[in-house]
């Protein structure tokens, strides 16, 4: 399977992009992107900063969309939805694609409440089984053990690594189909990235994975797909060890063996 | 190794203008003391229980307090925080949250920067021709407005600084677990920044709770108890205002007291907000 | 829905800033208008203001504000510096903090009080010590001595705008001292670097970068003083006059409405005071405006709290 930047042969995509363009105002960030992301895999977008990796993300939960000067125009296909569609609701939609960013963002209440708060957004649970789901997304996040004695300390409080652990608990509370991750480790030590590594290879076999990084060798530990984009362009996209190993285009072997980026 | 003459002359002028700065700061300070020394030195002793249990006194009678003048305060500030604080956040949100970069935001900046420092007598005379010259006569009510009135500006604007100092991740954050936007607002950024909305509401109050001007043409005064927000209300900066200019000695040494009483509880309201708003956690 | 009923009300609340600036300027100027009907430019130029008469005409107010705050930013405005100076440049780090508060405490200060300390307490002060000195020494120099003659009453113009000053001197001075902390330390470092004083860093590298911001501090303290009402009107004497002494009394826009507003009787009184009130807001309009342009080009808003 390779397709420079065309479509794949990847089977029941989870996600279908089709002739994306991005605008920052006139600033025009990604051409015309075309790309099926697979389900339960993990995804990963390389490229050096300014490339585009991260607008790419943003446009698929329509975050951007808080923003009045930035549009994208094309189609991102979900379960047969056009999810850049005017009438599509942006409230649901995120709902339902969780994302993590590259610093912690966790809300100023305890750590309990933070959880809660995505699942209070659409459900309406009893107590009881409140607690259940902050500790099952805690687990998950393999952050329980750490903080099951300070639920009820501010969320502010816990280490940058926790922080952001504590932040993918939060998204994966809310029972999300797909996660994406901005840099989600390119703020915090080697142990944390690790642990945040290992968790990332635990959520596939639940979610469709999307990350965004700057450090390949991230790339090539945990994605089973990668993209390389250049210049708001898509470049490559393949398994992650055809990619890595025998690169098609010459800007991506440039890139993936430190020749410029 | 000789130092040469332009250089001591460089010197020396260093050293006098520096000299000349500090004379300033305390320049500045030795007010601040005097202004203080005075009103402890003529007010202190007249503060006793009777002061606020007590209405205003006739002149030239023995004892009174000053209870009316300091209940009728409370009345109209309440009612200047109660309907000048939502009206500022509210506004403060839109220009914060919705309408950050378009033009209109900048002119409505722009209008309340000069609402915020613009003459409190003129606010005085517009609610004077709005609502006193409309229902014939002073009231609490029209003072508590003309205090909402210069109230608004000072939350809008501290309100407005410390949502601006909310990260946008976190509005990311929670958008991104698909939150409608009102509710990003209100339990996330309001959150965030709490206790620096309270602390522009503090700032606001202490500006307003020593107002006289505007309170002179809507509130007036009353020298009796009264409650009764539609009638003229008694109050203190006022109550001080005739009190002092006043020929009689009982009134003047209450004019003291309740001087040195607002003005306490104004200074103890700004140190408490500025403590709190190096409390926020945005503040760099 | 929820969102766009949230966004739509505080549009409101933030359109409902604008439709009070556009309600004061309306209200007044209709108000005003009997007065500048009945009298025209005569209102702006003569210095008649009698009550008995129905004669009314703006100038010796208009004079005495100017005057007053004139006084005011030419004291307030070295003292600011040299606090602005003190607190960033010289202060050990310890007494920043103290300091600047301590300052900014002087606003929250109500302005009644101040008032009624300079009444009861810097006028008789002021007369009994200072003014006799001034009087002898500066009141026979050409030119000047004029504005320093009379006798010494404590109150008048000159100690107006004495304590407009110490009023002032608070915003002046935290606009002062929070654009010299915008000036990049590389800049002031190189300025050591080449061996310069710290006086000669401040004159030379940081009031050049600053400028405008000062020159928008200044004019914000300086509306301040145009519009402060309660502290002038206790000791400003409260005169309808222009003497050429500054010791003698006179009286401001905002004095002679909160001494004659409540009191007024008939249309015509009554316009010829909401005229001057009209003509106060226009020129602290302008006033801070220009102050306000002039902050936003410095990049920072005033009174910037922190």
């Amino acid at each position: 399977m390779r397709s420079p930047g065309g479509k794949s042969a990847i089977e029941n995509p989870k996600l279908s992009i089709n002739q994306l363009n991005f605008y920052y105002g006139r600033f025009q960030a990604l051409r015309d992107i075309n790309m099926d992301i697979a389900e339960r895999q993990v995804t990963a977008f390389i490229g050096p900063s300014g490339c585009g990796k991260s607008t790419l993300l943003r446009a698929l939960n329509r975050i951007y969309g808080l923003y009045p000067d930035q549009r994208a125009t094309g189609a991102i296909m979900l379960d047969g939805r056009n999810i850049l569609d005017r009438d599509q609701d942006l409230n649901y939609l995120r709902a339902k694609i969780g994302m993590v960013f590259q610093k912690p963002t966790p809300f100023p209440m305890s750590v309990f409440e933070n959880i809660a708060f995505g699942v209070r957004l659409y459900e309406r649970l009893s107590r009881m089984k409140m607690q259940e789901r902050v500790e099952w997304a805690l687990r998950k996040a393999a952050l329980w053990e750490e903080v099951k004695d300070k639920l009820h300390q501010g969320g502010t409080r816990l280490s940058g690594g926790q922080q952001q652990r504590l932040c993918i608990a939060r998204a994966i509370a809310v029972k999300p189909e797909i996660m994406l991750l901005d840099e989600p480790a390119s703020a915090l030590d080697p142990l944390s990235t690790l642990k945040i590594e290992e968790l990332i290879a635990e959520l596939k076999t639940d979610y469709t994975i999307v990350i965004v990084t700057h450090n390949m060798q991230q790339a090539a530990r945990v994605s089973d797909y990668t993209a390389f984009m250049y210049l708001g362009s898509l470049v490559e996209y393949a398994d992650t060890s055809t990619l890595f190993t025998n690169p098609a285009r010459k800007q991506t072997e440039d890139y993936i063996t430190g020749r410029y980026g | 190794m000789a130092f040469s003459a332009r250089y001591l002359r460089r010197r020396l002028l260093n050293g006098f203008n520096l000299g000349v700065s500090v004379l300033a700061t305390v320049f500045g300070l030795f007010w601040l003391g005097w202004l203080m020394w005075t009103l402890v030195s003529r007010g202190l002793r007249w503060i006793g229980p009777s002061l606020f249990t007590q209405s205003t006194p006739p002149p030239a009678a023995a004892g009174g307090g000053i209870a009316n003048a300091i209940v009728g305060s409370l009345l109209i500030t309440l009612v200047g925080v109660v309907v000048g604080t939502p009206i500022g956040i509210l506004a403060a949100t839109w220009l914060a949250e919705f309408g950050r970069h378009s033009r209109i935001a900048a002119v409505i900046r722009f209008v309340n920067d000069i609402l915020l420092s613009a003459p409190s007598i003129v606010i005085g005379v517009f609610v004077y021709a709005v609502v006193v010259a409309r229902f014939g006569h002073f009231s609490g009510w029209s003072g508590g407005l003309a205090l909402a009135i210069i109230m608004l500006p000072v939350v809008l604007r501290t309100t407005e600084d410390m949502l601006i100092l909310v990260p946008d991740q976190l509005r990311e954050a929670a958008a991104a677990l698909g939150a409608p936007q009102w509710r990003v607002v209100v339990t996330v950024v309001y959150r965030a920044s709490l206790g620096g909305i309270l602390t522009g509401v503090m700032l606001g109050i202490a500006r307003i709770s020593g107002e006289t001007a505007p309170l002179l043409f809507t509130a007036l005064n009353n020298q009796f108890w009264s409650s009764d927000m539609s009638r003229p209300m008694a109050n203190l900066p006022v109550m001080i205002f005739q009190f002092a200019m006043s020929p009689y000695d009982n009134w003047q040494h209450l004019a003291w007291a309740a001087a040195l009483l607002i003005t306490l509880a104004i200074l103890a309201l700004s140190l408490i907000a500025r403590i709190l708003i190096r409390a926020n956690a945005f503040v760099k | 829905m929820a969102d766009s009923f949230f966004r739509g009300i505080t549009r409101l609340a933030a359109l409902l800033v604008l439709a009070l600036m556009a309600g004061i300027l309306l209200v007044l100027l209709v108000q005003a208008w009997p007065a500048f009907h009945r009298f025209g430019w005569h209102f702006f130029s003569g210095t008649q203001w009698d009550p008995v008469t129905n004669q009314f005409s703006a100038l010796a107010s208009i004079f005495g504000t100017l005057v007053t705050s004139l006084i005011a930013i030419i004291i307030a405005v070295p003292v600011s510096f040299g606090i602005a100076l003190f607190i960033t440049e010289l202060a050990p780090a310890w007494l920043r903090r103290p300091v600047s508060t301590a300052i900014e405490l002087l606003a929250a200060i109500p302005s009644i009080i101040y008032g009624m300390w300079g009444l009861f307490v810097f006028a008789p002060v002021f007369s009994e010590y200072a003014q006799p000195w001034i009087t002898d020494h500066i009141g026979n120099w050409p030119l000047v001595g004029v504005l320093f003659q009379g006798p010494p009453m404590g109150i008048g113009v000159f100690t107006a705008g004495l304590i407009l000053a110490i009023m002032v001197i608070p915003f002046i001075s935290a606009v002062m001292r929070d654009v010299f902390d915008l000036v990049p330390t590389v800049l002031k470092e190189s300025a050591y670097g080449v061996g310069c004083t710290t006086w000669e860093v401040v004159w030379n590298v940081v009031l050049p970068y600053t400028r405008v911001g000062v020159v928008g501090g200044i004019m914000l303290g300086l509306g301040r003083a145009l519009g402060e009402t309660m502290a002038v009107t206790f000791i400003i004497g409260n005169s309808h006059d222009i003497s050429r002494s500054l010791f003698m009394a006179g009286n401001t826009i905002s004095s002679t409405l909160a001494n004659e507003f409540t009191e007024a009787v008939g249309p015509i009184y009554t316009s010829s005071l909401i005229a001057l009130g009209l003509i106060l807001f226009f020129i602290t309009f302008v006033v801070l405006g220009l102050a306000k342009l002039m902050l936003l080009r410095m990049g920072t808003r005033e009174g910037r709290k922190s």
